[in-house]
C-alpha cells in the first residue's frame, strides 16, 4: 500500500510539474462552459431582411413596420430591383427578402395580394424558421386588417417550452460538455501518460520495481480520477451559478452516475494505452476515435434520432451517449433515478466489459 | 539543400505505419460518415396528442399532422399529465392539447386556442418542432376557411394575403449541402495545422532537432521543409474531398474550384503558421497536443461550422472575427452554394491574408535554434 501511495505521488508530481498542461486541464471546463453556455446557440435572432416593395401602400407599410418591430427581424434595406435583391442575398448582407406583389392594398380583398418570402437557404433550419416566423407576423397583420366588428375565427397555437422556457442552449450543452471533458481527461490523458513511459523507456524501469504491474497502472489512473472529479465539481458550480442551469434532480445520483462514467473512461484509456505504442498513435486513437465521435455522434450537438440507423448503432456503443442522456434526465428534466436505470445499467455493463478486456490485454513485460 | 530536407520528411512520413493510412482514411470517414451525423435536420419528432374534443374538426387536424413527414405519433393519452409522463420517459418530444369545445367555439366564430408543449432541453428540436406544428395548424386554419367560408369572406371584407416561400441557393433544404463544404475546412485544419506541429515537437522530444540545429540549415529553410509535405498532402486531401462530395452526395460547387483552391492555399498557410507557433512554445508532445485540442475546440465551435454565428451574442461575434476558420467556412459555403467569385469574397481575402502574415512572421521569429 505504501508503495502504491508513493507511485500515486510520483504521478501527481508529473502533472504538477507541467504547469501549462495542468492549467489547461483546469481551464478547459471553464472556457467550454462559457463558450457553450453563452456563445453556442442555434436560436434565431438578428435576421436581416431586405424589402422589395413596388406597391408601397398602407398594407405593405404596415407589414414592414410589424416585421421591423419584431424582436427577430431587422429591416436592413429597401431594394428597388430583383437584381439588387439577389446581389444582397448572394453577398450575405441579408438573410431573407420580403417581396410584395404590385398594387398590394387594392388586391387585398380579391386574393391577389401576394407576399414572397425569399430566404437564403444556405442553412436550411434557419431558412425554415425565419420563413415560419415571418408568415406568422404577416398572418397577424392580416387579422388586424379586418374592419372593426368583423371577426374571422382562427386556431391559435399557444406554444409552451417545457424545462427550458427561455430556450437557453446551455440546457442542452452542459450535459454534453460534461461528457466530453470527462472523456478527454480520463481516456486521453491516462493513455498518453502510460504510453509516454513506454516511449521514453521508463516503463522498463517501473516494471522491474517490486510493485505489481497492475498497481503501477492503477497509480497512473488515480491522479486523473481526482482531476476529473475536480473538473466535474467546477462544471457543476459554473453551470449552476454562472449559467443558471439548475440541478433539477438529485445531486447525489448525478455524482454517482458521473463517477461511473469516469470509471468507464479510465478503463477506455487503459485499453488504448495497451494497444498503442507511441504517444502520437495514442493521441490520434483517443482523439479521432473517441473525441470526434463523442462530439458528433453522442447527441451532444446533433440529435441521435435524426441519424441513419447505422450511425445510431455506432452511437449506442459510445459511453458518452448514455452518460449525456442520463445527465440530461437527472440534471435538466429532474426525473427520478428509476427512469434512468437503463442508462446506468448500460454504463455499468460497459465498465465491466472494458475493465475485463483491458486487464486481459495488459502485458507484464514489453516485447 | 531544401530538396534533401524535403526528401527526409517524405521518407519519415511514408515509413510511419500509421500516418499515411490516417491521411487517407480520415478524409474518407469525415466525408462519408460525418455528413449523416452532423445533421440538424429535424425529423421524426415524437408527438403525443391529447384530444379533449374528439370532434370532426379536431380529428381532421390530428390526421393532417400525422400525415406530415416531420412528426411521428407515438401516443394518444387521455390527459395532459399522462402526456407529460411520456415526455419524461422520452417517448414524446412534443404534446398537442386540443381543448374541450374546440369545434363549437370555432363554429361560433371565436378563435379557440390549442396548446403546444415542446420538450425544449434541445432548443433546436423544441423550437423547430413547435414552429413546424404551428405552421401546420396555420395552414389548417386556411383550409378550414376555404371549406366553410365565413361571413366576412362572403361579403368581401376579409383581407387575404397569399404567402409564397422561396428558398434560394439550397432549394431542397438539403442540410448536407450546408455541412459538407464546411467539414472540409475541419479536415484541412487538422491535417495542415496540427500534424506538422506534432512532427516538430516530436523531433524536439526525441532530441533529433539538435542535430538539425547544428547544421548550417537556416531556420526558414528548416520550417519550410517541414511544412511543404503537409501543404501537398492538404491539397491532395482537399481534392479527394471534392471527389467524394460529388460521388456520394452529388455536391459540386456552384462557383469555381479555382476560387476554393486559392483560398485554401491562404488558409493552409495560416493554419500551419498557427501550428508552428504552438510547437515553438511546447516542449513535449503531451503539452502540444493538449494546447492544440484546446485551440481546435474553440476555433471549431466559434467558426459557424456547427452553429450559426448570427445567433451568438455580440461579444462572441466579435471574437469570431479573429478566427481564421470563420472566414474559410464562409468562403467554402459561399462558393459551393451561392457560386460567389473573388469580387464577393474580398473581405475574407484580406482577413486571411492578414492571418497568413501574422502567424508566419510570429512562427519564424519565435523559432530559436539555440535554447
Amino acid at each position: 500500500m505504501k508503495q502504491f501511495i508513493a507511485f500515486v505521488r510520483k504521478e501527481f508530481y508529473h502533472i504538477f510539474r507541467d504547469r501549462r498542461t495542468m492549467m489547461m486541464l483546469l481551464a478547459m471546463p471553464v472556457v467550454q462552459i462559457i463558450l457553450f453556455g453563452f456563445a453556442i446557440t442555434t436560436e434565431l435572432k438578428n435576421i436581416n431582411v431586405a424589402v422589395l416593395d413596388p406597391s408601397n401602400d398602407v398594407a405593405t407599410q404596415k407589414i414592414v413596420e410589424r416585421l421591423g418591430a419584431n424582436e427577430y427581424f431587422n429591416v436592413q434595406c429597401i431594394v428597388h430591383s430583383p437584381q439588387e435583391l439577389e446581389q444582397a442575398l448572394r453577398r450575405g448582407e441579408v438573410d431573407m427578402a420580403v417581396v410584395f406583389s404590385e398594387r398590394f392594398a387594392d388586391n387585398l380583398y380579391t386574393g391577389d395580394a401576394r407576399v414572397q418570402l425569399v430566404s437564403d437557404a444556405t442553412d436550411p433550419n434557419m431558412a425554415t424558421m425565419q420563413a415560419n416566423y415571418a408568415s406568422s407576423v404577416i398572418a397577424s397583420v392580416q387579422q388586424e386588417l379586418l374592419p372593426p366588428g368583423v371577426s374571422v375565427p382562427m386556431i391559435v397555437p399557444d406554444v409552451k417550452l417545457l424545462y427550458n422556457p427561455q430556450m437557453k442552449s446551455a440546457y442542452n450543452f452542459v450535459p454534453g460538455v460534461m461528457g466530453l471533458i470527462l472523456m478527454l481527461i480520463c481516456a486521453m490523458m491516462t493513455s498518453i501518460s502510460i504510453v509516454r513511459e513506454k516511449e521514453t523507456g521508463t516503463m522498463e524501469i517501473l516494471l522491474v520495481s517490486p510493485v505489481r504491474p497492475l498497481l503501477i497502472i492503477l497509480a497512473k489512473a488515480v491522479p486523473y480520477f481526482v482531476l476529473s472529479f475536480v473538473n466535474l465539481i467546477t462544471i457543476l458550480l459554473l453551470s449552476v451559478y454562472l449559467l443558471h442551469v439548475p440541478v433539477a434532480g438529485s445531486l447525489f445520483w448525478l455524482i454517482i452516475v458521473s463517477l461511473l462514467f469516469i470509471f468507464v473512461s479510465l478503463a477506455l484509456g487503459l485499453l488504448i494505452s495497451s494497444v498503442t505504442r507511441t504517444q502520437v498513435a495514442a493521441m490520434l486513437a483517443s482523439g479521432l476515435m473517441l473525441m470526434m465521435p463523442t462530439m458528433v455522434l453522442s447527441g451532444m450537438i446533433f440529435p441521435v434520432e435524426s441519424m441513419p440507423v447505422v450511425l445510431q448503432v455506432i452511437s449506442d456503443v459510445l459511453p458518452a451517449r448514455w452518460y449525456i442522456q442520463a445527465v440530461r434526465k437527472l440534471m435538466i428534466e429532474g426525473v427520478d433515478i428509476s427512469l434512468v436505470l437503463k442508462e446506468v445499467g448500460i454504463l455499468a455493463l460497459m465498465a465491466v466489459v472494458l475493465v475485463t478486456v483491458s486487464l486481459k490485454k495488459f502485458k507484464n513485460r514489453l516485447e | 539543400m531544401i530538396k534533401y530536407l524535403i526528401e527526409k520528411e517524405f521518407k519519415q512520413l511514408l515509413r510511419n505505419t500509421f500516418l499515411p493510412k490516417l491521411i487517407f482514411i480520415f478524409p474518407c470517414m469525415t466525408m462519408i460518415l460525418l455528413p449523416w451525423a452532423a445533421n440538424l435536420e429535424i425529423r421524426n419528432i415524437y408527438l403525443n396528442v391529447v384530444d379533449n374534443d374528439r370532434s370532426v374538426i379536431s380529428q381532421r387536424l390530428v390526421q393532417k399532422i400525422a400525415a406530415s413527414t416531420y412528426f411521428r405519433m407515438t401516443g394518444v393519452p387521455d390527459s395532459y399529465d399522462e402526456a407529460l409522463i411520456a415526455v419524461e420517459e422520452g417517448t414524446a418530444d412534443i404534446i398537442l392539447e386540443i381543448p374541450h369545445d374546440f369545434e363549437r367555439s370555432y363554429l361560433r366564430g371565436e378563435s379557440p386556442h390549442v396548446l403546444i408543449a415542446a420538450n425544449a432541453v434541445n432548443g433546436t428540436k423544441g423550437g423547430l418542432g413547435s414552429s413546424y406544428l404551428a405552421a401546420i395548424i396555420n395552414s389548417y386554419t386556411e383550409e378550414l376557411r376555404a371549406d366553410t367560408p365565413t361571413a366576412a369572406a362572403l361579403s368581401g371584407m376579409q383581407a387575404r394575403i397569399g404567402i409564397d416561400t422561396q428558398n434560394l441557393f439550397n432549394p431542397h433544404l438539403n442540410y448536407k449541402l450546408y455541412m459538407v463544404p464546411a467539414l472540409m475546412v475541419m479536415l484541412l485544419t487538422l491535417l495542415c495545422g496540427f500534424l506538422p506541429a506534432l512532427n516538430i515537437v516530436s523531433e524536439k522530444e526525441i532530441g533529433t532537432i539538435e542535430q538539425i540545429n547544428v547544421t548550417p540549415v537556416s531556420k526558414f529553410t528548416f520550417i519550410l521543409a517541414k511544412l511543404l509535405p503537409y501543404w501537398i498532402i492538404g491539397f491532395l486531401v482537399l481534392s479527394i474531398c471534392f471527389l467524394l462530395a460529388w460521388l456520394f452526395y452529388g455536391i459540386v460547387p456552384a462557383g469555381h474550384l479555382g476560387v476554393i483552391y486559392a483560398f485554401a492555399l491562404l488558409f493552409v498557410f495560416t493554419m500551419s503558421g498557427m501550428g508552428l507557433v504552438i510547437s515553438n512554445y511546447s516542449a513535449t508532445m503531451q503539452q502540444s497536443m493538449f494546447v492544440m485540442w484546446f485551440c481546435l475546440l474553440i476555433l471549431m465551435l466559434m467558426s459557424g461550422l456547427f452553429t450559426p454565428i448570427a445567433s451568438m451574442p455580440g461579444w462572441a461575434q466579435s471574437i469570431t472575427y479573429f478566427n481564421p476558420l470563420r472566414y474559410f467556412v464562409q468562403v467554402m459555403r459561399m462558393v459551393y452554394l451561392k457560386g460567389s467569385g473573388f469580387a464577393d469574397l474580398l473581405p475574407q481575402l484580406w482577413a486571411l491574408l492578414g492571418f497568413v502574415l501574422f502567424f508566419n512572421i510570429w512562427a519564424v521569429r519565435s523559432y530559436k535554434k539555440n535554447s
